[in-house]
């Protein structure tokens, strides 16, 4: 009786594949027109972190693609208007889960790639957009490895040797700051990497640098703060993610540290902002948009946040403007800018239009060098008012090469 | 010198916090010989409900109901999940104990959305305090004060209750208890709510120390606490408690060290290479009994 | 006389069912059903790998009874074992970048490019052959750790075996996110830009002409999971099944134990590592951070679900696995509106709740799983004779 049970349900599991694999082979072409004869849909693939460690980061990039689409649904190729419809593939922050998240994007049929939100999932997902021939658009992820030996990744931020330099020399101008403890979480090559470019650009600066990492979901970081006390640190670097930069901010607070805190583009978001209120942290991040950048922009997401209870949750509960939101934003226009400039819904025309785009965004002025990078030469310093629960616009640090 | 009182101090404190989950575990083990996996992330949702309770009531109301989830879920999950299986191999009951590990994670990643949670203040537990010239919080305090009452309280209870009587009966001798009449699941399921109950506080005292929850904070304490509960000799719920503050402070002593070593990247990978030691040196850890049947 | 005919003629029908197989997956591929991104390919190639680790970590824990966690511990070896010696000399600069170029200046590939020429049908021998070697180098390691792990913990029982072997795992990853050990391992960096499937699709002009992409892991897991499965009928097979049933019993019927659990081990461990060496083939780089023990406790559901003892139920249920998480429960992830009506609970993270929802179902009352201890010709078999060995 089991075998003839067993035997069933493998067959039906079988037929239930090979049903979805029919099923889906009457999804057309990659970027083909498809749907009812009136309205013309080109798809957008949005590789983002829903879920697991970065899934905070992911969803507030998102957020910015969102409202940019709600903004603008639609864009004219050859005369005609497309649909624009956002398909999102959830690569779970981890790098074993990407190449699926990325391939179930493919088979989806969308015409260009957005994302993602940390650095790995997107190198783990590159090949596959390789393979298909699509262009993927990086928001936010800053490692080199990203675009460089792929020809089909791009981005619109800066990259982590600039970041790592930057924040360095801002240690150096504002503080005058001769020794840093830098803490990062071992195995990560965003912390890493953001490290290793900042001890560079501190060393060179004729600073002194103290290394401590921590393993994986760790959450006392109280002997590392006062370690880097008792060494005499003038500034801590902590190029953490979200969940783990919260943690060490509201820990120093207690410990009522007095050390000034530098962050990279991670610790730009309101999570932070939130553990760092009412207490006596002095917290710089560098990032990508300062509110302000942009009223337009500004007013307009706030109310879009402010008017949807989804996004709201998705934006952690108040409408502070991460800077990632307003990449998402760019980026879904330079993606409709691409589109437009290939004048066609293919995606090898639109890989071979988005090297030459030039936009200018509510972040900037965006634009492509050889490799796919941004042509980007300043950062924004933000650094926390306590006091508000509000970031201010410190310093905007250019390129100081 | 206020740095070493200050790490001695952070050890004490998360030490005192493992211990109250090692005692959890280290009671299951004992009893039912499982290494009961969801108990760290018990330990977690305690924390995450705790959160959603405080935004309902206020801090004294939502600390008992807290505390009363816990010990119904820890009830639940072995009803639900560690019954059916008694008489199944071990290696199932533990297949299915990180079964229900996988499952608390994904809904907490499913109910907050992977952002991490802020944990409400407890007042008091949260003020600040100066002990030899380094600052710390109150749990760091309350902590080891609180850990040893509620260990005499339960030592107390094993040993001159008649609960805790069958509870040492049944790690003695699971056939032989039930034989004589002691009714085994009521026993069990008594030894899962003490295990929760103990959880649900160290998670109070955990979490007000560091205050963000994510789906995973759970599980490296619960491991860490499951090596303490070994190197105090499982069973043991003095040794656990004992092992719990040596790795505490071990921890907080490895982290302190010079950073140019470049020893704190092993401080995991030391708790588990204390536990390899120990299970080879001597199984039975610290204060277990001899027993054929671990080793 | 007649056992053994039977025997071959079990051994014929399993080898055409494979050809069948690979056959099916070479078609598919290069049809114009179905295009060569889908996602069902991405699932086959994940598929086979997880089925190799699966098999192996089967072999050790239904096959032998250790039950060890170790498994991700030793794919983390395979993997980078494999990274580190297939980087292109060309781009290890690149890649390296954090450590100023590697430490090892070759790669397998380009040594057997010396002899074969790295053009045309040169390179695709060279290619093969450096591949093939890295992956074996990659289980050879892992089997070398294993012997020298399994000499202390092999003599510990059921959980504490369990948990030493985790350990040990997690103390293997920590070693390789050592940013001192840069040079080799690219400390936290991934290692990138390595040969993967899609290296193996035949290409003329810049354009692919025939597709193997899938069919390269689907064979490569089958050879591995067909030498388990000879090992599993050999006598050496039948010392562990009686090591798993009874170890006294086995004892005394002059199995040597410590042997026989080593001898398990480093075979479960080498192919683990191969298939760690896929894992990352698969991944298209190889880093230590998904190497947890999330992923340990991923291929052992997979061998729950397939049924502890049961080559082909492991399989059968990482497909099953990889495919429902990944691909068919997806819309689970969604909001979905029908008409006016919002689905309600829909919405991220909810395929994974319902996901293990369904593992604790299994794990709870479907204890023997898909296929319990059987194998898929078993299933054929109406009579089969009780206590004759399993051939597949």
């Amino acid at each position: 009786m089991k075998k003839v049970l067993a035997l069933i349900l493998a067959c039906l599991m079988v037929c239930m594949l090979f049903t979805a694999c029919g099923g889906e082979t009457q999804v057309e072409e990659p970027g083909e027109v498809t749907g009812e004869a009136t309205e013309k849909v080109i798809k957008l693939g949005v590789f983002e972190p829903a879920t697991g460690d970065s899934a905070s980061g992911g969803k507030k990039e998102m957020l910015g693609v969102q409202y940019a689409h709600s903004q603008t649904p639609t864009v004219d190729i050859a005369g005609e208007t497309y649909k624009v419809e956002l398909v999102y593939g959830d690569n779970g922050s981890d790098a074993s889960k990407a190449p699926t998240a990325a391939s179930q994007l493919v088979s989806e049929g969308v015409a260009m790639i957005l994302g993602s939100y940390g650095s790995g999932v997107s190198m783990a997902g590159g090949p596959i957009f390789n393979d298909a021939g699509l262009a993927a658009l990086g928001i936010t992820c800053t490692n080199p490895n990203v675009t460089a030996g792929n020809d089909y990744y791009f981005r619109i931020c800066f990259l982590d040797p600039f970041q790592g330099s930057v924040l360095a020399n801002f240690a150096v101008d504002k503080f005058a700051a001769k020794k840093a403890y830098l803490l990062g979480e071992q195995g990560n090559e965003y912390d890493q990497g953001l490290i290793a470019f900042f001890e560079q650009a501190f060393v060179a600066a004729g600073g002194e640098v103290i290394k401590a990492s921590f393993p994986k979901d760790s959450s006392d970081f109280t002997t590392y703060l006062n370690q880097a006390k008792n060494e005499g640190a003038e500034v801590i670097f902590t190029p953490v993610s979200i969940a783990y930069a919260t943690q060490i901010v509201s820990q120093a607070a207690k410990l009522g540290i007095e050390i000034p805190f530098l962050g990279s583009d991670t610790l730009d978001d309101n999570k932070v902002l939130e553990a760092a209120k009412d207490t006596n942290i002095k917290l710089y991040v560098s990032t990508f948009y300062q509110e302000g950048g942009s009223p337009e922009f500004d007013a307009g997401i706030k109310e879009y946040i402010n008017t949807n209870a989804d996004a709201k949750t998705a934006n952690g509960g108040d409408d502070t403007i991460s800077a990632v939101t307003a990449m998402g934003y760019d980026a879904y226009y330079v993606a409709l800018e691409a589109i437009k400039a290939a004048d066609s819904a293919d995606p090898a025309a639109i890989k071979a239009a988005l090297g030459a785009v030039t936009y200018e965004g509510v972040s900037g002025a965006i634009a492509f060098d050889e490799i796919g990078d941004a042509k980007r030469d300043t950062a924004y310093i933000k650094t926390a008012d306590t006091a508000n629960g509000a970031w201010a616009l410190e310093t905007v640090q250019t390129v100081a090469e | 010198m206020d740095f070493i009182i200050s790490t001695l101090l952070s050890g004490i404190s998360v030490g005192g916090q493992y211990a109250l989950i090692a005692i959890g575990y280290t009671m299951v083990y004992g009893i039912l010989r499982l290494i009961n996996f969801a108990h760290g992330d018990v330990f977690m949702a305690t924390g995450l409900i705790m959160i959603y309770m405080c935004a309902a009531f206020p801090w004294y109301v939502a600390l008992p109901i807290t505390a009363m989830i816990t010990v119904v879920l820890g009830f639940v999950i072995e009803r639900a999940a560690y019954k059916p299986l008694r008489t199944a191999p071990r290696m199932s009951v533990m297949i299915s104990a990180i079964g229900v590990s996988y499952l608390i994670q994904n809904v907490a990643t499913y109910v907050t959305g992977g952002q991490p949670m802020e944990y409400p203040k407890i007042p008091f537990l949260s003020e600040m305090v100066n002990i030899g010239g380094a600052t710390t919080s109150m749990v760091t305090v309350v902590t080891p004060v609180l850990v040893i009452l509620l260990v005499i309280a339960l030592v107390l209870l094993i040993n001159h209750t008649k609960v805790g009587m069958a509870m040492r009966a049944l790690s003695k001798d699971f056939e032989t208890s039930q034989l004589m009449g002691i009714k085994i699941n009521k026993v069990i399921s008594m030894t899962f709510v003490i295990g929760s109950f103990l959880a649900a506080v160290g998670s109070f005292l955990y979490f007000s120390n560091y205050t963000r929850i994510y789906p995973v904070s759970g599980a490296m304490p619960g491991l860490k606490a499951f090596v303490a509960a070994v190197f105090g000799g499982i069973g043991s719920i003095p040794g656990a408690v004992i092992g719990a503050f040596i790795i505490g402070i071990c921890e907080n002593i490895i982290k302190a060290l010079p950073p140019a070593w470049e020893v704190s990247n092993f401080v995991d990978a030391f708790t588990f290479a204390l536990l390899i030691i120990i299970l080879i040196a001597k199984p039975t850890g610290l204060f277990g009994e001899k027993s054929t049947d671990k080793v | 006389m007649t056992k053994v005919t039977k025997t071959k003629k079990n051994t014929v029908a399993a080898l055409i069912f494979c050809m069948v197989l690979l056959a099916i997956v070479i078609f598919l591929e290069n049809s114009k059903i179905i295009p060569p991104t889908h996602i069902l390919f991405t699932i086959i190639k994940k598929g086979a790998v997880y089925s190799l680790v699966a098999v192996s970590m089967n072999l050790l824990n239904g096959f032998t009874g250790l039950f060890s966690l170790g498994q991700a511990g030793f794919m983390l070896l395979g993997a980078y074992t494999y990274a580190i010696f297939t980087v292109p000399t060309a781009v290890k600069d690149n890649v390296y970048y954090l450590h100023g170029g590697s430490a090892i200046d070759f790669s397998f590939q380009e040594l057997y490019g010396k002899l074969f020429g790295m053009e045309g049908a040169g390179g695709a021998i060279s290619l093969i052959l450096g591949v093939l070697t890295a992956i074996i180098l990659g289980g050879i390691v892992a089997a070398i750790f294993a012997y020298f792990i399994g000499l202390p913990v092999l003599r510990l029982k059921s959980d504490y075996l369990a948990i030493a072997t985790l350990g040990f795992a997690e103390i293997i990853r920590a070693i390789f996110q050592w940013q001192k050990l840069g040079p080799i391992t690219n400390g936290a960096n991934m290692i990138n830009n390595i040969p993967t499937f899609s290296n193996f699709n035949i290409r003329s002009e810049g354009k692919v002409v025939f597709y193997l992409s899938s069919f390269v892991p689907v064979l490569v897991a089958m050879v591995c999971v067909a030498i388990i499965i000879l090992l599993i009928n050999s006598s050496y097979g039948r010392s562990f099944k009686a090591i798993r049933d009874d170890e006294i019993a086995a004892e005394a019927m002059g199995i040597n134990l410590a042997k026989h659990k080593m001898l398990s081990f480093c075979i479960s461990s080498f192919f683990a590592g191969v298939g760690g060496a896929l894992f990352a083939m698969f991944t298209n780089n190889a880093q230590a951070k998904p190497f947890t023990s999330a992923l340990t406790y991923e291929i052992l559901l997979i061998v729950v679900i397939g049924g502890i003892g049961s080559v082909s139920g492991s399989c059968i249920s990482s497909f099953l696995y990889v495919a429902c998480s990944e691909w068919l429960l997806r819309f689970l992830d969604n909001e979905t509106f029908i008409g006016e009506f919002k689905v309600p609970l829909l919405k991220n993270g909810f395929r994974m709740v319902v996901f293990s929802i369904i593992i604790m179902i299994v794990v709870l009352f479907f204890r023997q799983g898909i296929m319990g201890s059987k194998e898929l010709p078993d299933l054929f078999k109406k009579k089969a004779k009780k206590g004759e060995s399993v051939n597949e």
